[in-house]
């Protein structure tokens, strides 16, 4: 075994050219090939590529998708976030759990499938939904993972797994031959921008036409500001990283990973042209020869697909050298996978990540403009916003800054999901209502909708009039719609436990301030609240969002702040019955007492809190207590 | 002063004080030499600054920022001693102390721990948050050196050290969020590195974490650095220290249940 | 006029808080011209029947019986100290939290090294306490209007906020007798 593993080690490290900036390449291929990154095989990478074990660890342990222990061939992933539980998720678990004879967590006595719970993984509109290693399951049924669980115990090897459990493609791009997915695009509004008709290579070719300074002066004057949520000016963007001899580097983040937003799966799946069109027009403003396109490690089923249009690309003279242009330019492409981390997101912390480390953000400044990916001034962008360039370059800034409101030019697109009809993308022009979307989706019924994700706000129904622009309701595109009967505090504790989950850990605040908050806030839901504890909730969520380093801390309160502010009723009829309960402190002993401990069960070991669960209201109170973030499901 | 020297000379205000310093000096490095003590955790002097504990957290013309990262330019106006960050800063001990298993009664570090001190300097006499009693796992494989994870704060001032200082690199982090930990780079535990009891590693901790065996309460109580006088009195000396008092107990939280 | 009263109780503690209180010496007589003790493991009073001006409670609560005793005291009390670190933050006892509580009495009674138990049951007597699933300090149960941190808090920590409640003010504790060990 030790000398396989040696051999995969140095043979992937050589690979990728023994380079200590490649290491998040390594550990992947090689948690690929050896189902885990054991002590000994981080201790072997350490040495290739000059780093210290602590080194690797640091980011294998970093990565949801990373193991240090072994797990199974088969790594079946249950996407847990709020929609995906609103639609079943949980029973879609137990019947997993069911079928596999494991529970979440575990991997089955013969070592082939492991099971676990995942964050959002971009499938909200068809949720509840599933990754079986890069296969995507969606639109899960019980009767669906029963048969999923036996065509898996069927062939053990592993391989080919799309074949073997995809029996039908979704539409679109989704049935071309690379990417063979289930997956539906649901674009439910195609709008003049994004999914208006696109020929290959014509917004290049206007763009080489001009020289960069003027391509730059184009995208300045359509006003496009950046789509995934922070709304820079693209143009100056574009125009703090070019100039000097230095090399630079266009970056393109798919990383979206706020639960509810899927717009980029769509864009790469039906728009990857004009994705990497983007990418080379920016390249050649700003004057970098190369691109990288960052791919969540949930969107891998979309890689050998957008390899491929990579390839045409430089068959068809729009990649590669000798690309003409004013000023001689070359550029070329290639994809980053993530590894399961939604800080990723976060542009510095993506940059980090491409260099092998860990997802942590950087200190800004510097900012990536001027000291970027490997130190070089580097520009990244939003999937969205490349295509945006594209359109832009391609039609002309007039007709664009036509489109939407006057701070807010152009389209945006929209992952709508959740208590409506129809789920799906829609492009609108920015200065859309809530309510008008909410029409069009056919979520007429909402009493509240979190605009741009658990780090957005929840929106309440006297509200609905507000627009989705970047002066007023500012969104990476993630629309959540909730009907009179969910409950709005579950839904805030399930967006902390998301954040505790994926907070890096590097500052005090987020690190503990919002498993504090969760653990309030759960006290409250429990009846256990005293009025004091608003206040409590409010100076801890200022506390976190004043001192936290970077912006997943900065929103993190947000769940609890925007519905305290929109639904302070939520609270207060829970705070009624405000008092410490002897009888919940004391019931844990009680069990043991009533015979746990001297009779039946005494041979079951594991802690009383893990074997609680004796109906619905034990459940809730085992997650109550758990602040770490780390339950099961 | 070489004229290169006057070129680079920048000025800011902090709390209303004129103070002066270089520019490439950060905030905090200019407050120290003019006396005036930003509280900080996670600074250790010669170490690359890291901004994690964010006890250092100034307003900077309206903005926060860690002063021991931010690097100072010419006209900033830095809020320093307010209640607004004074509140801050004691909530973020706060959750420093919640976060870990903090026993001051039988660690040996106690009255010459920053994090305790830290508390002292604020005046907390009990806890805000509720503590959350997590596992840590405890290596006491080297013969001359403890690791209590318990008292950790995750400062990564061994790390800094470690590899800055003693040029090893025997410390690091592994896991993200609240299980976020310290590890060090070898399977078998601290004994399989290459560490010495007399790295600077070692005494870079802040807290009780990394312990040098045999060595414990050695300083009677009262004599401990921290027993008279408050941390940060020797930033403050300079300008003659005015050393604080514990705030008033009506501080202190409000209770979580009542009857 | 009458003087004012004072009561004090223990939880779950080890009574060295109280052993500090004496430890103010001579300075015993002066409060006990100054104050009227109520309740008090000193005089061994063990209930508190009337309404006293100030309580002092040593030790958290780890068991019913704690939380029951701690919510009589807070009704009798006008102004309630913390006193010590098991009851400002849980203390010694807490360390009990870090091992769940069936694993605490398994260890305790079955499993333990140096237990002998024939019965080789816990023991389920209905007189017996039951514990709190983890000891709280107690400002988590009631409401607390003042901490002295210390384990003990000393004897000078004590007599200053004692002296500062019986002069109608809140006890501020200058920096020397704010500590937690």
């Amino acid at each position: 075994m030790s000398a396989v593993r040696d051999e995969a080690v140095h043979e992937i490290c050589a690979r990728f050219g023994n380079d200590a900036t490649r290491l998040l390449d390594v550990v992947r291929a090689i948690n690929q090939r050896l189902d885990c990154i054991d002590g000994e095989a981080m201790e072997a990478i350490a040495e290739a590529l000059h780093l210290t074990r602590a080194d690797v660890e640091g980011v294998v342990s970093f990565y949801s998708f990373l193991s240090t222990r072994p797990h199974g061939n088969i790594v079946i992933r249950l996407c847990d976030d709020v929609i995906d539980k609103m639609k079943g998720a949980d029973e879609i678990a137990s019947e997993f759990e069911h079928a596999l004879g494991i529970r979440v967590g575990e991997t089955t006595p013969d070592g082939r499938i492991s099971l676990t719970t995942t964050s959002c993984i971009g499938m909200s509109d068809q949720a509840p939904a599933a990754l079986v290693n890069d296969v995507v399951l969606p639109r899960l049924s019980l009767s669906e993972v029963r048969r999923v669980v036996r065509l898996l115990q069927a062939h053990p090897d592993g391989t080919d797994l799309r074949s073997l459990l995809v029996d039908s493609y979704g539409g679109g791009n989704n049935a071309h031959d690379l990417v063979r997915s289930a997956v539906d695009n649901s674009i439910r509004q195609a709008g003049p921008v994004l999914f208006g008709h696109m020929e290959r290579g014509a917004a290049l070719r206007k763009a080489l036409a001009l020289s960069p300074v003027e391509v730059i002066r184009v995208v300045k004057a359509s006003r496009l500001r950046g789509r995934g949520g922070g709304g820079f000016p693209t143009g100056v963007k574009w125009e703090h990283t070019r100039g000097g001899q230095d090399e630079r580097y266009v970056v393109c983040n798919a990383d979206e990973g706020e639960p509810g937003t899927f717009k980029d799966r769509v864009l790469l799946t039906e728009r990857a042209d004009l994705v990497f069109e983007g990418m080379t027009i920016a390249g050649y403003a700003i004057g970098a020869g190369h691109g990288v396109l960052y791919l969540r490690a949930e969107y891998a089923y979309l890689r050998e697909y957008l390899e491929h249009v990579l390839r045409e690309r430089r068959q068809a003279g729009l990649l590669g050298t000798g690309l003409g242009g004013r000023k001689a330019f070359e550029f070329d492409i290639r994809i980053q996978m993530g590894a399961g981390a939604y800080i990723c997101g976060e542009e510095t912390a993506l940059i980090e990540s491409m260099e092998g480390k860990r997802g942590q953000p950087r200190l800004k400044p510097p900012f990536p403009a001027s000291h970027g990916y490997l130190d070089k001034p580097t520009c990244v962008n939003n999937v969205e916003t490349y295509c945006c360039a594209a359109r832009i370059l391609e039609q002309g800034a007039p007709w664009f800054s036509a489109l939407g409101s006057k701070a807010s030019t152009g389209t945006k697109l929209l992952s709508v999901s959740g208590d409506c009809k129809r789920p799906g993308v829609y492009e609108v022009p920015f200065g859309i209502s809530v309510r008008e979307l909410l029409g069009l989706c056919d979520g007429t019924g909402a009493a509240a909708v979190q605009i741009g994700g658990p780090s957005g706000r929840m929106v309440p129904p006297s509200e609905f009039g507000r627009t989705i622009c970047f002066d007023d309701l500012a969104t990476g595109g993630a629309v959540m719609v909730f009907d009179q009967h969910r409950d709005l505090l579950e839904i805030a504790s399930e967006f902390l436990r998301f954040f505790i989950h994926e907070s890096c850990g590097y500052c005090t605040p987020c690190r503990v301030g919002n498993s504090l908050l969760k653990e309030r806030l759960d006290r409250i839901r429990a009846g256990h609240g005293s009025t004091d504890d608003v206040g409590y909730l409010r100076d801890l969520s200022a506390t976190i969002a004043a001192t936290s380093r970077c912006g997943l801390g900065w929103t993190s309160p947000n769940p609890v702040l925007s519905t305290l502010d929109g639904f302070p009723g939520q609270y207060e009829r829970r705070l009624r019955d405000a008092s410490y309960s002897l009888e919940e402190d004391t019931r844990e002993a009680r069990l043991i007492r009533n015979g746990r401990a001297n009779g039946r069960g005494s041979s079951e070991g594991g802690s009383a809190a893990e074997t609680t669960g004796v109906d619905g209201s034990d459940r809730e109170r085992r997650e109550a207590t758990d602040v770490s973030g780390e339950a099961k499901r | 002063m070489s004229d290169s020297d006057e070129a680079t000379a920048i000025q800011l205000i902090i709390d209303g004080t004129e103070v002066t310093g270089h520019a490439g000096q950060t905030i905090l490095e200019i407050a120290d030499s003019a006396g005036i003590y930003i509280p900080r955790l996670c600074w250790l002097e010669n170490l690359t600054p890291f901004g994690a504990c964010r006890v250092c957290v100034v307003r900077v013309n309206g903005r926060i920022h860690s002063a021991c990262t931010l690097p100072a330019t010419n006209g900033m106006v830095v809020e320093n001693d307010t209640e607004e960050l004074r509140g801050f800063r004691k909530n973020l001990i706060d959750m420093l102390f919640a976060e870990g298993n903090h026993f001051c009664m039988f660690c040996e570090r106690s009255g010459a721990c920053e994090l305790q001190a830290l508390a002292y300097r604020f005046g907390i006499t009990a806890p805000t948050y509720p503590a959350l009693f997590p596992h840590r796992e405890i290596d006491a494989t080297h013969p001359d050196i403890l690791i209590d994870r318990n008292r950790c704060v995750l400062c990564a001032r061994c790390i800094r050290a470690s590899k800055e200082s003693d040029g090893k690199g025997v410390f690091g982090f592994a896991g993200r969020g609240i299980q976020k930990h310290l590890i060090v780079s070898a399977e078998g535990g601290l004994a399989e590195t290459n560490i010495d009891a007399s790295d600077a590693a070692i005494s870079a901790c802040p807290t009780g974490t990394l312990l040098r065996k045999r060595t414990g309460f050695a300083v009677p109580v009262g004599e401990r650095p921290f027993d008279r006088t408050p941390i940060g009195t020797e930033v403050e000396s300079t300008t003659g220290p005015t050393p604080p008092h514990a705030s008033t107990p009506t501080s202190t939280p409000a209770p979580a249940g009542k009857e | 006029m009458a003087k004012p009263k004072v009561a004090t109780t223990s939880l779950c503690g080890c009574f060295g808080c109280h052993m500090s209180l004496l430890d103010i010496d001579e300075r015993i007589l002066e409060l006990v011209d100054l104050v009227e003790f109520d309740r008090s493991p000193i005089n061994d009073i063990k209930s508190i029947e009337h309404p006293v001006d100030i309580g002092l409670v040593e030790g958290g609560c780890a068991n019913e019986d704690n939380v029951r005793v701690l919510q009589e005291f807070r009704r009798q009390c006008k102004v309630l100290v913390s006193v010590g670190d098991c009851a400002t933050n849980g203390g010694l006892p807490s360390l009990r939290n870090l091992v769940p509580l069936e694993e605490c009495l398994r260890e305790a009674y079955l499993d333990g090294p140096t237990v002998h138990n024939d019965s080789g049951r816990i023991p389920d007597d209905e007189e017996i306490p039951l514990l709190l699933s983890r000891v709280k300090p107690c400002h988590e149960i009631v409401e607390v209007d003042y901490h002295l941190p210390g384990c003990p808090p000393s004897a000078d920590a004590f007599w200053a906020a004692i002296t500062a409640l019986l002069e109608g003010h809140a006890p501020e504790l200058p920096y020397l007798l704010c500590k937690y060990d």
